[in-house]
């Protein structure tokens, strides 16, 4: 910089030499238009921070507001019509009076076969995932799939299950092709979720077992199993949860519109919520009366669903915070 | 160890616990199954209501899906009644007879099929052939038949639906417009046509009535068809029941032969005046004196 | 001693077997797409089905094109990653980089509790809510259209792509977000030098399983775009999806016949595609790994 006044670094920097004696005083040093700039921190940079950082905070609230307002919306509209008599009565006068009970029901019966059939299979692997595999090929096909698994479309789940449940093996539509259908879906959830499980626990609690001689399966069964089992509960609530909320693999492997009855055995149909809402909300000869009992449905199958998952959450935080206790 | 042999008790004894049907795809014994068209499906439902109070051990379920979906489900064996809106075709009864079902087909109500617009439409009367031309695509704007300066937009039913069939034979004698927006029941046009300006759609006459009142519900308008001659209204039961109306049409229920059991005894109750009353009730229309003969000479 | 070895080792081949059967329904699930699919080549050709008509119920010749539905899947798919990455990204950075960590442990379940709400419950205010305000404020005589579904979506991707691209910015290792602080840049700075071109690849893998989550959802889009075959000329226009078409016309099809092979030849682009977008976003987030660790 030949020309123009030499920088001295008084311009620059007033407030850090130290004044003699003692503490610099800010109120001694100029108040030039670079100054007070500086001292409200108002370089550009910082503005810019700041907005930025303000989109970001907009962008989460974005998603609580969302959630906020879906709950809302159907408790506001849906929330006059829950009562005892709509959660225990079935379906009346055309789905207009009495309640939801069958659905419940059946959302209930089809959920149990999901769980008996994914939860062996699902802790079993993620036993053999967490316990004995080894790190080579074909554990990370396996871990592939089951990651594919939980992405492939749910109706296309529902063709799978149509073609081999419901055709080749003829059960038929009922809550057994259903459930079985719904199972596969819920499979990767509670594999992901018992490996967490397992790999959760400490080393040394198994190390400590096979020191002592025991076998792999003693020292499984005896000192991980059991402290897995409420991270493993969570992926079972978690898979519960996301059965019960599913229509497409559903909709052509065993709900129906409307029963008489309670289902008598896992050869039956069965009614659903979410395939009763879907139902109220497109195909109801009066959508105007059935409207408010679609919101009143929506509002129990969210509410089931979110007291579900908050449950399955609260494990998980304790499971972990228990595990992070030495 | 203990664990697994617990669910497998649970599993083993779940399974063990029903009686397994053998190798029928569905239970023949004691739920009548009944599945099919969507115009149906809240009549039928009703009537089934009415039957299981009347008649204690009567199990009926009833699913929706579509005439089509009816139909195939009765190709499939896997339904004992068909509930259909459109007659099966002739591809349809031939895949039937190659699986080894024999369909008979029982009128148990009509309807008068309905084209609404929204109440500030000026158009208040078509002939069949313009509702075919719009249908097709090839009129595209309202002010080409009378109404406003804005592009027509066309709902009807999905190619699951009879209604969609039977529409589509009769009146737009072509293939729909693909710009037509495809609801999943008659309900969802009803609701599409209130809030949309432009709209036009087709539904039963069930679905534009108000239950309680028998009028119009608020919110649409209902057509007048005009075939040859003078506008006939839909709302006017004298033109349903004299036949002027050209959008009738009737309400099948499709077997596997002769049904029997509780499925007769069902079908018997639709037929009966009881029954009959329970169809006006919702909206539809008793059968007239032609499918009455034809029905007897079925069931005897 | 043996016995308790070979006993030992039958448990160990049990469970390696229960871990194959995931592989085994996923390999049965595209295979048994694949049999009863390929079925429908033998009436129609190939590039016929890549045309743009689906009409297998015709008034004359059946057609089985299935374009105009691949359209409206993509235009839905775009359209929710257009509302649901920046948002999706935004979050992740409030709460990996600005949030308490208190805030965030009440947050971040929220996140997932959105995740959980069914798909149906969101059709179904994608008919009674966002259809009419979309018709209201577009002026649109109908609501019900690729716009509505990509907002749908795009609002059901989001978790997805929240809690994976907060698992990726926390990954990026603190040496390097401190050495960036150390050298005088501020938090904004570092996060956008610094954090997240460490994370890209990872954030790159969430939004790949975003958009995976948008491409296979039914229920929302059967219920809220329309579902009209016309191949559609703008985002007001009716869509109709692959995923729809299934879940529409898989009830009325007798077993056997060529719409119902070439359902499941739909059901099949549908796997692949979102077969490859999850095997490539698996290969991408293990490059990612393997790069934060090295």
């Amino acid at each position: 910089m030949g020309t123009g006044r030499k920088a001295n670094i008084e311009d620059i920097t007033p407030n850090i030499r130290p004044a003699p004696g003692g503490r610099p005083d800010p109120a001694a040093a100029p108040i030039s238009r670079r100054n007070w700039k500086r001292i409200l921190n108002l370089r550009p940079a910082r503005i810019y921070e700041a907005v930025v950082f303000l989109f970001f905070r907009l962008c989460a609230a974005v998603i609580l507001i969302a959630l906020l307002a879906i709950l809302f919306q159907i408790m506001r509209y849906g929330g006059s019509r829950i009562s005892w008599e709509f959660l225990s009565q079935p379906p009346r006068e055309g789905m207009l009076a009495g309640g939801i009970l069958s659905p419940l029901m059946g959302t209930l019966a089809v959920s149990l076969i999901t769980i008996l059939f994914s939860l062996p299979f699902g802790v079993a692997t993620g036993i053999y995932l967490s316990e004995y595999a080894s790190q080579g090929r074909i554990t990370w096909l396996v871990r592939l799939c089951i990651r594919n698994l939980a992405g492939v479309p749910s109706i296309v789940y529902g063709l799978f299950g149509v073609a081999l449940f419901v055709r080749a093996l003829h059960f038929g539509t009922s809550i057994l092709s259903a459930g079985l259908t719904l199972g596969l879906l819920t499979l990767p959830v509670i594999i992901t979720a018992s490996e967490e499980a397992l790999r959760a626990i400490p080393s040394s609690y198994r190390e400590g077992a096979l020191a002592l001689g025991a076998t792999r399966w003693y020292t499984i069964r005896t000192n991980v199993l059991p402290y897995a089992v409420p991270g493993i509960l969570t992926g079972v609530i978690l898979g519960i949860a996301r059965a019960a909320g599913e229509t497409a693999p559903i909709l052509f492997t065993g709900a129906a519109f409307f029963l008489p009855s309670m289902p008598r055995s896992i050869w039956d149909q069965f009614m659903a919520l979410p395939y009763h809402l879907y139902i109220l909300a497109t195909q109801h000869q009066s959508i105007e009366d059935a409207r408010p009992v679609a919101y009143a449905t929506a509002l129990v199958l969210v509410s089931l669903v979110l007291a579900l998952n908050s449950v399955a959450i609260l494990i998980r935080l304790r499971f972990r915070r228990n595990m992070e206790r030495p | 160890m203990k664990k697994l042999l617990i669910f497998f008790c649970l599993l083993m004894t779940v399974v063990v616990s029903c009686a397994k049907p053998g190798s029928e795809p569905h239970s023949a014994s004691a739920t009548v199954q009944i599945k099919g068209s969507d115009t149906e499906l809240n009549l039928v439902q009703r009537l089934a209501e009415e039957y299981m109070k009347k008649t204690p051990d009567a199990r009926i379920s009833v699913t929706g899906g579509g005439s089509g979906t009816g139909i195939a489900a009765l190709i499939n064996k896997s339904v004992d009644i068909a509930n259909s809106s459109r007659a099966m075709e002739q591809s349809e009864r031939d895949q039937a007879k190659a699986n080894g079902v024999d369909p008979w087909d029982y009128v148990f109500a009509m309807d008068g099929l309905s084209l609404i617009v929204h109440p500030s439409n000026r158009v208040s009367t078509f002939t069949l052939d313009q509702l075919g031309r719009i249908y097709r695509g090839e009129v595209k704007n309202w002010k080409e038949v009378g109404g406003a300066d804005s592009p027509i937009s066309l709902y009807g039913r999905q190619s699951n639906s009879g209604t969609f069939v039977y529409f589509r034979n009769t009146v737009v004698k072509g293939d729909y417009s693909t710009e037509m927006k495809q609801m999943n029941g008659n309900a969802q046009i009803v609701e599409a046509v209130k809030s949309d300006k432009n709209g036009i759609g087709y539904v039963g006459l069930g679905y534009i009535k108000d239950r309680n009142t028998g009028q119009v519900i608020s919110g649409i308008k209902a057509l007048s068809l005009r075939s040859d001659g003078a506008a006939v209204s839909p709302l006017d039961p004298t033109n349903i029941t004299s036949g002027k109306y050209p959008l009738l049409r009737p309400l099948f229920h499709y077997t596997n032969g002769k049904p029997t059991g509780m499925g007769l005894g069902f079908i018997q109750f639709e037929l009966s005046e009881e029954g009959q009353r329970i169809v006006e009730r919702e909206g539809f229309l008793r059968i007239n004196e032609k499918y009455k003969q034809q029905n007897s000479t079925k069931i005897g | 001693m043996m016995r308790s070895a070979s006993r030992e080792a039958l448990i160990h081949y049990s469970f390696a077997a229960a871990a194959l059967f995931a592989v085994g329904i996923l390999a049965g699930i595209f295979l048994l797409l694949l049999t009863e699919g390929f079925p429908v080549f033998r009436h129609v050709s190939v590039s016929q089905f890549f045309s743009w008509n689906w009409n297998p119920n015709a008034y004359g010749q059946p057609e089985y094109g299935i374009l105009a539905q691949m359209l409206g899947t993509i235009m839905v798919t775009v359209g929710a990653l257009v509302f649901s990455i920046p948002i999706g990204i935004g979050a992740a950075a409030y709460l990996s980089e600005i949030a308490a960590p208190r805030t965030r442990e009440v947050i971040k379940p929220l996140v997932e509790l959105l995740a959980g709400v069914p798909s149906v419950v969101i059709g179904f205010l994608g008919i009674v809510v966002t259809g009419p305000w979309l018709a209201r404020s577009t002026g649109a005589s109908n609501g019900l259209n690729a716009l509505n579904g990509s907002l749908l979506l795009g609002l059901m991707s989001l978790p997805t792509i929240v809690t994976l691209t907060e698992d990726a910015l926390r990954a990026v290792p603190a040496e390097f977000k401190a050495a960036s602080l150390a050298l005088g840049a501020n938090r904004l700075q570092t996060l956008v030098r610094v954090t997240i071109p460490s994370a890209a690849t990872g954030v790159i893998a969430a939004c790949m399983l975003g958009m995976g989550r948008a491409v296979g959802e039914t229920m929302t889009v059967l219920m809220a775009t329309g579902n009209a075959l016309a191949p559609p000329s703008g985002f007001l226009d009716s869509v109709r999806t692959m995923t729809a078409t299934v879940a529409i016309e898989l009830g009325e099809v007798p077993f056997g016949t060529a719409h119902y092979h070439a359902l499941f030849v739909i059901g099949f682009v549908l796997f692949v595609f979102t077969f490859v977008v999850n095997s490539v976003s698996d290969l991408v987030l293990l490059r990612f790994q393997r790069k934060m660790q090295g």
